[in-house]
Parts: structure tokens; C-alpha cells; sequence
């Protein structure tokens, strides 16, 4: 996985409250056997027309916003389905952190598999990272995970907070499956009792 | 001890490590598989030369792209990417030794509804699947609930699943329904009343004497939309009625096995005096048959009532509920019972099963459909199908002029050719109305089964109450 430190980044501003995983990839683009290739497709059904072309209002489509690495949003960002191909498209894209007041449980767990950095932010906090975001290329918002700080471009410092376990796998780029081998012997274990205790398992 | 809910319980029968931070390794009874979230992860696995720990408690079936139609069992009529990534399921199946119901098996459907049929789902067990609405199987007292493809290629390495215990959250539905109201209708309620994240970072319990006077059909709609509400799982306290329906079913214990089982499932209740962090009740009086008019699940209003205005609203919700009535072509004020519609589709792991085909039959019975209005009904899996044509329902459906289809996920999330056309607007008994959900430009209604066949009747939506 790909590690996450440290970011400065141009910001997209999204201020809608639920931008749903059907939003952020519609599910005809859920039919592909690999994580890949999805960036071009992330907020697909806003971000062209009928016809394919760019809708040039929609913020990715804006030049300013192009190249943005972080995206700033409403409340329950990410909610609706477990499709883990909501934080491939958007790593694809080039987005690694994500600036909300709140997210649905599954899509924040997902992104924390995906190199990309989910960050919980009081709503007046996000609000003044929202503002900033509007001022496009001029911005450039500074995230430093090992200090867990947030600095807008007026120098605006914000604390937030992160798991600390899932802190450490981010900054590392830590694979959980190999972590979780390393303790075989405790599964194993609880396999031999849960399978006395209950054996209809 | 202390006394401890549900949750507590089922969480800690199955912690297999725990760190000094909290963070838990979960270890998990069932893991259902399907076509769209799990390729990734199976590759996973080959490219870590690691195999699947325990592929006897994992269950695949293909349900969210197949087509619903006549001739399936030839990849030639599906589309190419889907034919894909059934073949894709059907080569992982078969490599990792995993259990498989194919298309062509009759036991296939979606696959929240065909873990319980087959008695894969019991109560007290941890139950994961790469798709949100896994939270369908808390209706039997199971902590279950969706992950992602990376959380898919865990679970099939190690059998466990990285979690951090979530809070406890309490809905309680007291009293009794009124006719004409369904479980449908108290999801949708309590969504309603919470918000679509009044329940993150929570597992709710549903209690009270309404939820208990569910079947396990109406139960399993309830915790469906679980996590349209924003919470990690929904759970229902085992019962009688849990039991016997788990009773015969082929993975579900036997003999002396059974009677263990059963004797340990009395014991999974909320303990007196455990601690909830959040309460919600609802007076099961006050529901009415509820329809949504908008984008969001939250977007819940009783059919009675009008299109609401966008100002009526505070915060990030006065944009969101304007872009919701733009995207539905909808103008405040208008009565609800006004709304022309355009199709009806009666399916999906909402409303997918035996109990709500009933509903909807007897609705239909002897009533035609709305003239020009397209209409089908999606049974949940192929023994839903045969028991309703055993049943007389599929011949009240097809001579009320519905499309009678073959099993599986369609135009709940419209991966398979049953889409809706933009405009196109639709009454629905599935669980999401985002925008595209059912198809680029499509305007979604949620409502239960019985409301979706009184609209297919009338064109409209429709109060159920008076047509019974």
C-alpha cells in the first residue's frame, strides 16, 4: 500500500452534505476485475454530460482543480454501499485525503486500505478549509499526518484526530493481512475453543 | 458483571486478539461472497500466493449483474463485462473449494437472501459480505455486516477481521402497527426520524413489541436498511419465531447439535440495566405507509403528506434537498399521492422474499396495472420464485400484466440491463433512491411492497389503506 506522511495539495471544495458511493463511482464502472483505471470515472455521472463531454461547472472539470489531492466535504461523505472502488477512483484520480465533518463507517475504513487519509474535522473547521479550497490553485492546504495538523493556506493550524493502529499502517503503508498472519496462533486458537463451544459453526 | 446488550455478547464470543489499543481481531462464522466486490480480492490472494482459511464457511453466489431473464445460463446473453465476472466467481469458487450456487442452480439469488434460506445465517454468529446490506442477517441475531474488497481478501486469508468495537444504539418500536403498514415502513421511519448517519459508528438493537410481532421476512427488511441509517449493523434478539425458521434448513444444526445451538441462542438478549449510547423510540401507532421523495433514504414522508419546500430544511440539507427536488422534477407542495409514475419494480434483499410477494399479490389480485406503466417483479432467489408459483402468486402478478423474473439483484442497483431510462420514474421496493441509482437520470420512490402494487394499479402513488 501506498504510504501516506505528509500532503500539500491543492483542495477541491464539495459542499454537499451525503455524496453517496454511488456518486463517487456509478455502478456501471463496478464491473471491472481490477482496482485500476477508475480515476478518469470518479464522480462520473456529474462530471459529464450524456454525450461524454466535461460539464465544465462540476469542480474536477475546473482547471484549478485538476490536479487536486485533497477534496473538502459535507457530513456523511462516502455513505451507501461497501464498494471499495469509491476510494480506488479516487486514489486513482490523485485525491489521497479526504476533509469532512463525517463519514459512513465502511467507506472509512476502505480508505485507510487505500493510501488515503479520511480526515473528521468540527463542521465550522471544515467550513473555514471549505473557503479556503474555493481559492483554487492559490491555496494549497498543508496535511501532516505524524503531527495529525491540518494548515490551511492563512496559516490556520487544526488538530485531528486518527486511530492510532490504523495512524501506523497509513504512515508505513503497512499490508493488515501480513500483520494479521503474525498472529496465527491466536486465531488458531480460538478456532480449537470456538469449535468445542460451538461446534455448529 | 456487568450487564451487557446483544451486541456486547455476540462481540465477545468472538474476539480472537485484542491489542492494548482496542483494536480486535474478529473472528468471522460466515463470509458470503458475490461476483462485483470479490475478483480484486481473490487476485489478491494469488498474487500473495495465500489461499482461503476456512472455505468451508464461505458461501458465493453471482446475484448483482446477472440478467433476470430467460436464457441466462449462456454467458452469451449476458454482457461482456458481466459475463466476466460470474466466470471470474465461478473459477474462484471452484479453485479455493469455496460452497457456490451458480445461475444455473435454483438455490441461486441474492445473496442476503439465499445465506438464510439455506441456514447459513444463525443467531449468534459474525457474518461478513462485500456488499452493505449484510446488515439483513441481524434480523436472526447475527453481527453482520458489509466490508470492503480489502476486508474480503482479510477475511478469506485469515477468517478475521480488523474492528474496533462500535457503540451501542437502541430503536425501540413500541405498540402495534396499523393494517397497512409494514416493516418497510418502519425502516424507512427510522431513517426518517435519525438522519442517513444518525447511526455511525453504531450496531442498533431494533426491540420492542412491534418488532417482535415481525416474521423473520419483515425483521429481515427491518436491519437491511441498517445501514441506510448510517450504522455498522442492525440486530434483532433471537426468538421462537428465529427458530423456527432456522429449523430443517440445510446448514442449520441437527439432533443434539441443534438443541446445544438453540439452548446457547436463548442466552443472546440485551441483559436488564445494559448501557445503550443512543435511544431512539417510535410509537408503532404513529407510523404510516411512508414513501421517499428524494434522493437520500432519509428523505421520508408519509403518504399522506406533500412535497416538502427546500427551505423547510436547515444546514447542508437546504442545497441537498434542492438539488433532490431539481434532480426529481418535483415542486413543494405538491401532494405526494399526486406523483405520476412511470415503472414499478417489486425485488431486491429489501423486499425480495416470500412474505413481501404476498403482500404485493394480494394488493394485485384480480387489478390490472396502470395501462403504458412497466412493471416487474424481481424474486430474491429461485426457491422465493418457485414457492410463489407453487403459490398462485407469479399468476396474479403476470395476469395483473407484471414481468414475472428470474432471481437476483436488477434494478435495485441497475448493474444488469433492468434499468431506468433518465426521467424515468419509478416505484420502488428496494433501498436506495440516490441519484443514477437505478439508472443515469431515473427518479426513485422507496416504499414497501403492498404501496409499490397499489401504484402499479393506479399509475400514481398510492395510499394502500384505501384499497384494502
Amino acid at each position: 500500500m501506498q504510504k501516506f506522511t505528509q500532503l500539500s495539495g491543492i483542495a477541491a471544495p464539495m459542499p454537499l452534505v451525503n455524496i453517496d458511493t454511488d456518486m463517487i463511482i456509478p455502478k456501471q464502472f463496478l464491473k471491472t476485475i481490477k482496482r485500476s483505471g477508475l480515476g478518469v470515472n470518479l464522480f462520473d455521472e456529474m462530471r459529464y454530460d450524456d454525450d461524454r463531454n466535461e460539464i465544465p461547472d462540476f469542480v474536477l472539470n475546473k482547471p484549478q482543480y485538476r490536479d487536486a489531492q485533497i477534496l473538502v466535504a459535507g457530513e456523511n461523505f462516502g455513505c451507501g454501499s461497501s464498494r471499495e472502488h469509491a476510494p480506488w477512483a479516487i486514489a486513482d484520480f490523485g485525491i489521497t485525503c479526504v476533509i469532512a465533518p463525517s463519514y459512513a463507517d465502511i467507506f472509512y475504513s476502505n480508505c485507510f486500505k487505500n493510501g488515503i487519509l479520511p480526515i473528521t474535522l468540527p463542521q465550522e473547521q471544515v467550513d473555514v478549509l471549505m473557503k479556503d479550497a474555493e481559492k483554487g490553485s492559490n491555496a494549497r492546504i498543508e496535511v501532516d499526518l505524524e503531527a495529525q495538523t491540518i494548515t490551511s493556506s492563512d496559516g490556520d493550524v487544526f488538530h485531528f484526530e486518527v486511530d492510532s493502529f490504523k495512524k501506523h499502517c497509513l504512515m508505513n503503508g503497512l499490508d493488515d493481512i501480513g500483520l494479521t498472519m503474525e498472529k496465527a496462533d491466536a486465531i488458531a486458537g480460538f478456532e480449537a475453543k470456538a469449535s468445542a463451544e460451538r461446534p455448529w459453526v | 458483571m456487568s450487564p451487557k446488550t446483544l451486541y456486547d455478547k455476540i462481540w465477545d464470543a468472538h474476539v480472537a486478539h485484542e491489542a492494548e489499543d482496542g483494536t480486535c481481531l474478529l473472528y468471522i462464522d460466515r463470509h458470503l461472497v458475490h461476483e462485483v466486490t470479490s475478483p480484486q480480492a481473490f487476485e489478491g490472494l494469488r498474487m500473495a500466493g495465500r489461499g482461503v482459511h476456512a472455505p468451508d464457511k464461505t458461501i458465493a453466489v453471482p446475484d448483482h449483474n446477472v440478467p433476470t431473464t430467460a436464457g441466462r445460463n449462456d454467458p452469451k446473453n449476458m454482457t461482456e463485462d458481466s459475463a466476466i465476472q460470474v466466470a471470474a466467481l465461478d473459477t474462484n469458487a471452484k479453485e479455493f473449494g469455496i460452497h457456490y450456487y451458480p445461475v444455473s442452480d435454483v438455490r441461486q439469488g441474492i445473496v442476503h437472501i439465499v445465506g438464510p434460506e439455506q441456514g447459513w445465517t444463525l443467531p449468534g454468529m459474525t457474518v461478513v459480505c462485500g456488499d452493505s446490506h449484510t446488515a439483513t442477517h441481524g434480523a436472526f441475531g447475527a453481527l453482520a455486516h458489509g466490508i470492503g474488497t480489502s476486508e474480503v481478501e482479510h477475511v478469506l486469508a485469515t477468517q478475521t477481521l480488523i474492528q474496533k468495537k462500535s457503540k451501542n444504539m437502541k430503536v425501540e418500536i413500541t405498540g402495534k402497527l396499523r393494517p397497512g403498514v409494514t416493516a418497510k415502513d418502519i425502516t424507512l421511519s427510522v431513517i426518517g426520524a435519525t438522519g442517513t448517519a444518525g447511526g455511525n459508528g453504531h450496531v442498533i438493537e431494533y426491540c420492542g413489541e412491534a418488532i417482535r410481532d415481525l416474521s423473520m421476512e419483515g425483521r429481515m427488511t427491518v436491519c437491511n436498511m441498517a445501514i441506510e441509517g448510517g450504522a455498522r449493523a442492525g440486530i434483532i434478539a433471537p426468538d421462537e419465531k428465529t427458530f423456527e425458521y432456522c429449523k430443517g434448513r440445510p446448514h442449520a444444526p441437527k439432533g443434539a447439535q441443534w438443541e446445544a445451538a438453540v439452548a446457547w441462542w436463548k442466552t443472546l438478549f440485551t441483559d436488564e440495566g445494559a448501557h445503550f449510547d443512543k435511544v431512539v423510540t417510535l410509537k408503532g401507532e404513529d407510523i404510516a405507509p411512508v414513501v421517499t421523495w428524494g434522493t437520500s433514504p432519509e428523505d421520508v414522508l408519509p403518504i399522506t403528506a406533500s412535497v416538502p419546500a427546500a427551505d423547510s430544511f436547515t444546514g447542508g440539507k437546504v442545497g441537498a434537498a434542492q438539488r433532490s427536488l431539481d434532480y426529481m422534477a418535483l415542486t413543494p407542495g405538491t401532494p405526494l399521492t399526486d406523483i405520476t409514475i412511470d415503472t414499478v419494480f417489486i425485488g431486491s434483499c429489501t423486499n425480495g422474499r416470500i412474505e413481501d410477494l404476498r403482500a404485493a399479490a394480494a394488493i394485485l389480485k384480480g387489478k390490472k396495472k396502470k395501462d403504458g406503466l412497466r412493471a416487474m417483479v424481481v424474486p430474491g432467489s429461485g426457491l422465493v420464485r418457485a414457492q410463489a408459483e407453487e403459490e398462485g402468486l407469479a399468476q396474479i402478478f403476470i395476469d395483473a400484466g407484471f414481468e414475472w423474473r428470474l432471481a437476483g439483484c436488477s434494478m435495485c442497483l441497475a448493474m444488469n440491463p433492468d434499468q431506468l431510462a433518465p426521467g424515468e420514474r419509478c416505484a420502488a421496493t428496494s433501498n436506495r433512491n440516490f441519484e443514477g441509482r437505478q439508472g443515469r437520470g431515473g427518479r426513485t420512490h422507496l416504499m414497501s411492497p403492498a404501496m409499490a402494487a397499489a401504484a402499479a394499479i393506479t399509475g400514481k402513488l398510492t395510499d394502500v389503506r384505501e384499497m384494502m
